[in-house]
């Protein structure tokens, strides 16, 4: 009797721990969502969405519209870009070729690999290739290397997306005389198109959030951004720096832009999950 | 046939175009490896390794490159995150996978999804606002009352800048990517099985504790091994909070710097200096060759796992 309430207290003791770890972990993340809020909404006017008047780290007044705006084309070129490579990838590996192919094993565990690779070592290469080419930090540059860091991240969930494509819809397709690059465009495409938006999109969270990779591909500047060969300034970048500096108004400014930047990523994924539900008409179930 | 020649000739063209990409990306790794390595060479066969791995002089104005006080503080402020993270994402994980209402644990994995996306900057935000301040107030007074006999918790530095700040923001940010890991291989278990070790009279404890985990043991481990290699690499919230001090740390509450946050500090800067670029490109190797390794490891264990139960 007195052996099963031992085991039957060790149960509880544990479920009691990992109940309590649970939720403490969880308090920890909404104060930080609370905090970061709190912290940033007295900041938060009209006034933050201006251009910016003077350098990032005087209290010259104005906003942060130079680095909303230069996060927003170059995450939006980044995606772009690596959706334009990853993406035809994927419909390689999982149309084209057979099942358990050595090619596909290959490149699935490159994407492995290159999803682990830290930022900051895209950022370091891209900065060497850089100098190679003689060339200064710009919009183009950020655009190249936030594509590298997103394409594994794009290219992995769409593969696990196309993974749930029914094999028998490819292999209608097949049979009725489609060769294969029509079933993987006119089929496959358009089956998993809502699950491959999704893809694009954590990708573009991902490109919008970082800052170690364009710390000195995209430069940073306090105008607004003209030009593909210029420097931008990115929210990530603004954030980091602007709470470099001592001023408290600087500082302020830097931790609104926290708010919006979370504000944008939480924005970003909500809207990927209407999306995903409004973009079906297409699929078949 | 004459018709459908066109469709065809498209056919091979779109698989030559798609082939080429498929292994332009293939071969990414190995040409940043290979780009990152041509670049540290310089430094490599200028500063024999012995000075470069094991000296803690850093003074690259007087062609000091000791990497040592980086490579200790990766390895501490790392270990502090995982011995943070590691058994409060496995918990965490138990909690959803086995004993959290259906309900729960639908809220729970969206969630996770999006805080395993949040900018790294935010974590670093979160670090100077509320963990520095913690550490500087709380944290550290508390342990050098009551612990201070212990060498590692012992420290004259009393801004709260530290490794167990940095500690603390990394392990909220690899948290999110351990458990819904471990939490995917838990509940991938055979239901089966813990249906024959309850029907033997084991308690449902009993069971995760000697059933489902001993088999989940190899995908848990793979899930740490990829919060780690995230940990490992992290620059800007690390950079935000660590002091950025190039000594060897002997406790956690000292400052530190780590191999990430020395590039991102100096990479771009006073590149008249001979060597400097080098090294900071050696780090990048470093950092590329252990994360690396670290993946292909987790990489072959879930393949393994995966290999064995399907």
């Amino acid at each position: 009797m007195s052996r099963i309430s031992s085991r039957l207290i060790e149960e509880k003791v544990f479920k009691t721990i990992m109940l309590a770890v649970f939720i403490s972990v969880t308090l920890l993340f909404v104060v930080m969502l609370l905090s970061i809020i709190m912290r940033g909404l007295p900041g938060l006017n009209l006034k933050m969405f201006s251009a910016p008047k003077g350098g990032y780290c005087t209290d010259a007044g104005g906003g942060i519209l130079n680095a909303i705006l230069g996060s927003l084309y170059l995450s939006l070129g980044a995606t772009l870009l690596a959706g334009a490579v990853s993406i035809p990838t994927v419909l390689f590996l999982n149309v084209y070729l057979k099942k358990g192919s050595r090619l596909a094993t290959l490149v699935r565990f490159s994407f492995d690999v290159l999803w682990g690779v830290p930022s900051i070592v895209y950022g370091a290469f891209g900065f060497a290739v850089m100098i190679l080419l003689h060339a200064r930090a710009s919009l183009f540059a950020g655009i190249i290397t936030i594509a590298l860091l997103e394409l594994p991240i794009i290219a992995r969930v769409s593969d696990g997306i196309l993974k749930l494509v029914p094999q028998e819809l490819g292999e209608v397709s097949l049979s009725l005389g489609a060769t294969r690059w029509e079933t993987a465009w006119q089929v496959i495409l358009k089956q998993a198109f809502p699950g491959l938006l999704t893809a694009l999109l954590i990708g573009l969270g991902r490109g919008i959030g970082d800052a170690a990779a364009v710390l000195f591909t995209a430069g940073y500047t306090d105008s607004l951004p003209g030009s593909l060969l210029r420097p931008v300034a990115t929210l990530p970048l603004a954030i980091f720096f602007q709470l470099g500096t001592p001023f408290p108004a600087v500082q302020q400014k830097g931790y609104t832009a926290a708010l919006v930047l979370i504000f944008t990523i939480f924005i970003i994924s909500i809207f990927s999950r209407s999306l995903t539900r409004s973009f079906q008409k297409h699929v078949l179930r | 046939m004459h018709i459908s020649g066109k469709r065809i000739r498209k056919d091979a063209f779109a698989r030559r175009v798609m082939l080429v990409l498929t292994c332009a990306i293939s071969s990414l790794i190995l040409l940043i490896a290979l780009g990152l390595f041509l670049k540290s060479r310089f430094i490599l066969s200028g500063v024999s390794p012995i000075e470069l791995f094991l000296s803690d002089k850093w003074h690259p104005t007087e062609g000091h490159f000791g990497f040592m006080p980086f490579i200790i503080g990766t390895i501490w402020v790392t270990s502090v995150a995982m011995i943070l993270a590691a058994p409060a994402a496995l918990f965490s994980a138990i909690y959803l996978a086995e004993y959290a209402p259906g309900k729960l644990r639908d809220n729970v994995k969206p969630i996770l999804d999006v805080l395993a996306g949040i900018s790294p900057v935010i974590f670093g935000v979160f670090g100077v606002l509320i963990i520095v301040p913690w550490v500087k107030d709380y944290i550290k007074p508390f342990a050098q009352g009551y612990l201070g006999f212990i060498p590692f918790l012992r420290s004259d530095n009393f801004t709260g800048y530290s490794v167990i700040a940095a500690g603390i923001v990394l392990a909220l940010m690899v948290f999110p990517v351990i458990t819904q890991v471990s939490e995917e291989v838990i509940r991938s278990q055979p239901q089966e099985l813990r249906d024959s070790s309850l029907a033997l009279g084991a308690t449902k404890w009993e069971t995760i504790k000697y059933v489902v985990l001993r088999r989940a043991r190899p995908g848990i481990i793979a899930a740490m091994i990829l919060g780690l290699s995230r940990a490992f690499g992290e620059t800007i919230a690390v950079l935000m909070v660590i002091g950025c001090v190039a000594h060897i740390p002997h406790s956690i509450f000292d400052a530190a710097y780590t191999l990430p946050a020395l590039i991102a500090n100096n990479y771009g800067e006073m590149m008249s200096i001979p060597l400097y670029d080098s090294a900071l490109l050696l780090a990048a190797l470093i950092l590329l060759v252990v994360t690396v390794l670290f993946n292909i490891v987790a990489w072959l264990i879930l393949l393994k796992v995966e290999r064995e139960y399907v």
